[in-house]
């Protein structure tokens, strides 16, 4: 789960690490009100919306005087936010945040997150803040200095000055450095989080070291813990299809193809998007019914691919272990008959009761095109999606 | 032969008064599988499926000598679960569970350090070596006892390439679903070692998909100490970069983890890769017998 900027640095404030104290807005009389609480003379105004690249994306903007507050925002407010990281259709801004600008001496990079390899809690930080981490590690990777975190010692204080030398910090700036990082540490754990960045940390013409940014992400294995954090989901944020999906305990991704996809089990369910694509079609989705498909939610996820307009044929391959093929087949044929399946439904049944459900739905006198196998299916899927 | 379990493996399930526990366990043991012994802190019966219920798995293990416990205790409470079991000498743990937190993962894979303790999952199938013993989720119908060792982090994808081994003839030694959780217990190079050991397993067929780096791992790993045939399939490679797919551990992150590097590099180790999970059962086929 992803939480916004405003809501990021709440948790900052909460937990003593230095950042802007700043305000969020709807309206453009809330912005104005906003500005005037800070006081000052130059604001930043910005874009809330769970992406990165906002300020490339015009989602940030210095404001120089109330009158730019104001019409800044109220130009941010309602607009659909395109970044590299959104896709084409973007996000929408339903709020921006304002807060006193900062006199910038020079930018970093610091995140905490888990390393997988390492199986460790690592922190990460660099000397080219503001930068794509992704592009520094690929083309200056000397640049990047790491520490992993050993669950029996904790954060230990030569690991910061690792860090902070590393990147460079001056000596009067370690103390502050190290507050920040461990207090960062402190709030990864506390809420589960997955993902703690700061891009740029900097350290301001005063020499005062601040949270400029900030963006936090939660295990969403772990949010049955986390109930306030709960409380800060946005699902205007999310894709609604997905979120639907998962409250009826379906895994569901939106694609950009034509021909769905329903599988029981996830690395079945993207195997045969991979399929279809090597076969000269595009997945229209990625689904996961689980290991409990019932035939309620077989045909809830009839309703679910059928609500994407782009699709023109239906794949289900199911292997059925603790599931039984005879069941899918009836969820099949009832969903076909009662949701009302306008484009060709291809099935591929395999494991538990094959021959059952096989049977099943050739009796049905519908026209439900049957595969012998995966590729097959696949082939039949591609085919047909390109006649309809 | 076989790796991690056999015949005489005994095993106790933690959380077997459960709904999953329960129905798993019951199909574990008409499949043959020796479950002697269940544990359920303060179950109100002390027995279930025929077997003794115990409060403790340090009691289960005192009283029946079992080796191995198969866990189905509920995400909030499995890192505890696992870690109760290893404490207990228990030698293998093979952990169904899935949603546990990633940090209780990482403080769960620092203590099974200090114990001479195998754990295999969290969030997958289980291992069966087939015709000797079950542990977990997988339909046991599908296995025929063989020569091929699979490894896998996906359940019904597992599935797929168990079928085609038994299809075509082959069988399987042991299959091992790792699981789809980015922090894990056994991993494909800590398989891959076992059989390439193990006398009676002739090649492998390796099931990956996108996310971390343990595929690339395994490749170095099979480039120098793999010396029997390994066929490899990777799932994902029309999955968009920053979405998780179904399992946790299945997502490209900030360009690693895609299922095209983890290709090469199994390419590079000379691995005979498929593209389609189609493919995995005449090319396991054709590797180990020219």
């Amino acid at each position: 789960m992803n939480l916004h900027e405003y809501q990021s640095k709440q948790l900052f404030i909460k937990y003593g690490i230095p950042t802007p104290v700043g305000y969020t807005a709807t309206t453009r009389n809330e912005a104005k009100a906003a500005a005037e609480k800070i006081g000052g003379s130059v604001w930043v105004v910005k874009a809330q919306a769970h992406t990165g690249g906002r300020g490339k994306a015009g989602g940030v903007k210095i404001a120089k005087t109330i009158d730019e507050v104001q019409q800044y925002s109220e130009e941010m407010i309602g607009m659909t936010l395109v970044t590299h990281q959104t896709g084409a259709d973007g996000l929408p801004v339903n709020m921006v945040y304002i807060e006193p600008a900062s006199e910038i001496d020079r930018e970093i990079y610091l995140s905490v997150l888990l390393d997988r390899e390492q199986e460790m809690i690592s922190f990460v930080a660099s000397a080219a803040g503001g930068m794509d981490i992704e592009e520094v590690a690929e083309k200056e990777p000397e640049k990047i200095y790491k520490i992993a975190i050993s669950p029996a010692s904790g954060l230990m204080d030569y690991q910061i000055r690792q860090l902070a030398f590393g990147i460079g910090l001056h000596k009067e700036q370690l103390r502050q450095f190290s507050i920040i990082v461990k207090r960062m540490y402190v709030l990864f754990l506390e809420n589960d989080a997955s993902l703690i960045e700061v891009n740029p940390l900097i350290v301001s013409k005063t020499g005062e070291v601040i949270a400029l940014d900030a963006k936090i992400n939660i295990d969403s294995n772990a949010l049955f813990r986390q109930k306030e954090i709960m409380s800060y989901r946005d699902a205007s944020q999310e894709d609604a299809v997905e979120n639907e999906a998962a409250e009826n305990e379906l895994n569901y991704v939106t694609l950009d193809g034509d021909i769905a996809c329903m599988v029981n089990g996830a690395g079945l369910a993207m195997a045969t998007m991979d399929l279809i694509k090597l076969h000269g079609g595009e997945p229209a989705n990625f689904l996961d019914v689980g290991g409990g498909a019932t035939s309620d939610r077989v045909a809830f996820a009839f309703k679910l691919i059928l609500s994407n307009k782009n699709v023109r044929a239906i794949l289900v391959n199911i292997f059925g272990g603790i599931v039984r093929c005879d069941l899918i087949a009836e969820g099949v044929i009832s969903a076909v008959k009662e949701v009302g399946v306008s484009v060709p439904v291809i099935v591929r049944l395999e494991g538990t009761n094959v021959e059952k459900g096989r049977s099943l739905l050739k009796q049905s006198g519908l026209e439900i095109i049957t595969a012998s196998d995966l590729t097959d299916a696949a082939k039949k899927a591609v085919a047909v999606a390109v006649q309809s | 032969m076989s790796i991690l379990i056999n015949k005489d493996s005994k095993i106790i399930c933690q959380g077997i008064t459960g709904k999953q526990g329960s129905f798993h366990t019951e199909q574990c043991i008409e499949y043959g599988t020796q479950v002697v012994a269940g544990v359920t802190p303060g179950a109100k019966s002390d027995s279930h499926l025929g077997v003794p219920v115990f409060d403790t798995v340090r009691d289960a293990i005192t009283a029946t000598q079992a080796d191995v416990s198969m866990i189905y205790v509920p995400a909030p409470f499995a890192a505890d679960a696992i870690i109760e079991a290893a404490d207990a000498g228990v030698e293998l743990v093979v952990c169904i569970t899935e949603g546990i937190p990633v940090s209780d993962m990482v403080k769960v894979k620092a203590t099974l350090k200090h114990y001479n303790c195998r754990l295999v999952g969290p969030n997958c199938p289980g291992v069966i070596t087939p015709g000797e013993c079950k542990i977990g989720i997988m339909p046991g119908f599908i296995h025929q006892k063989g020569k091929i060792g699979v490894i896998s982090r996906s359940g019904t994808l597992t599935y797929e390439a168990v079928y085609q081994t038994t299809q075509n003839g082959l069988g399987q030694t042991t299959c091992v679903g790792i699981g789809g959780d980015p922090v894990r217990g056994m991993n494909f190079i800590d398989c891959l070692e076992l059989f390439q050991a193990d006398i009676e397993t002739e090649g492998v067929v390796m099931v990956g998909e996108i996310g971390g780096t343990d595929e690339e791992a395994a490749a170095e790993f099979i480039k120098s100490d793999v010396t029997k045939p390994v066929v490899a399939y990777i799932a994902g490679v029309t999955a968009p970069p920053g979405k998780r797919m179904g399992h946790a551990g299945a997502i490209v992150a900030g360009g690693k983890g895609t299922a095209k590097d983890k290709y090469k590099a199994l390419d590079n180790a000379g691995v005979m890769t498929v593209k389609s999970p189609a493919e995995l059962g005449s090319a396991i086929l054709e590797s180990v017998t020219k």
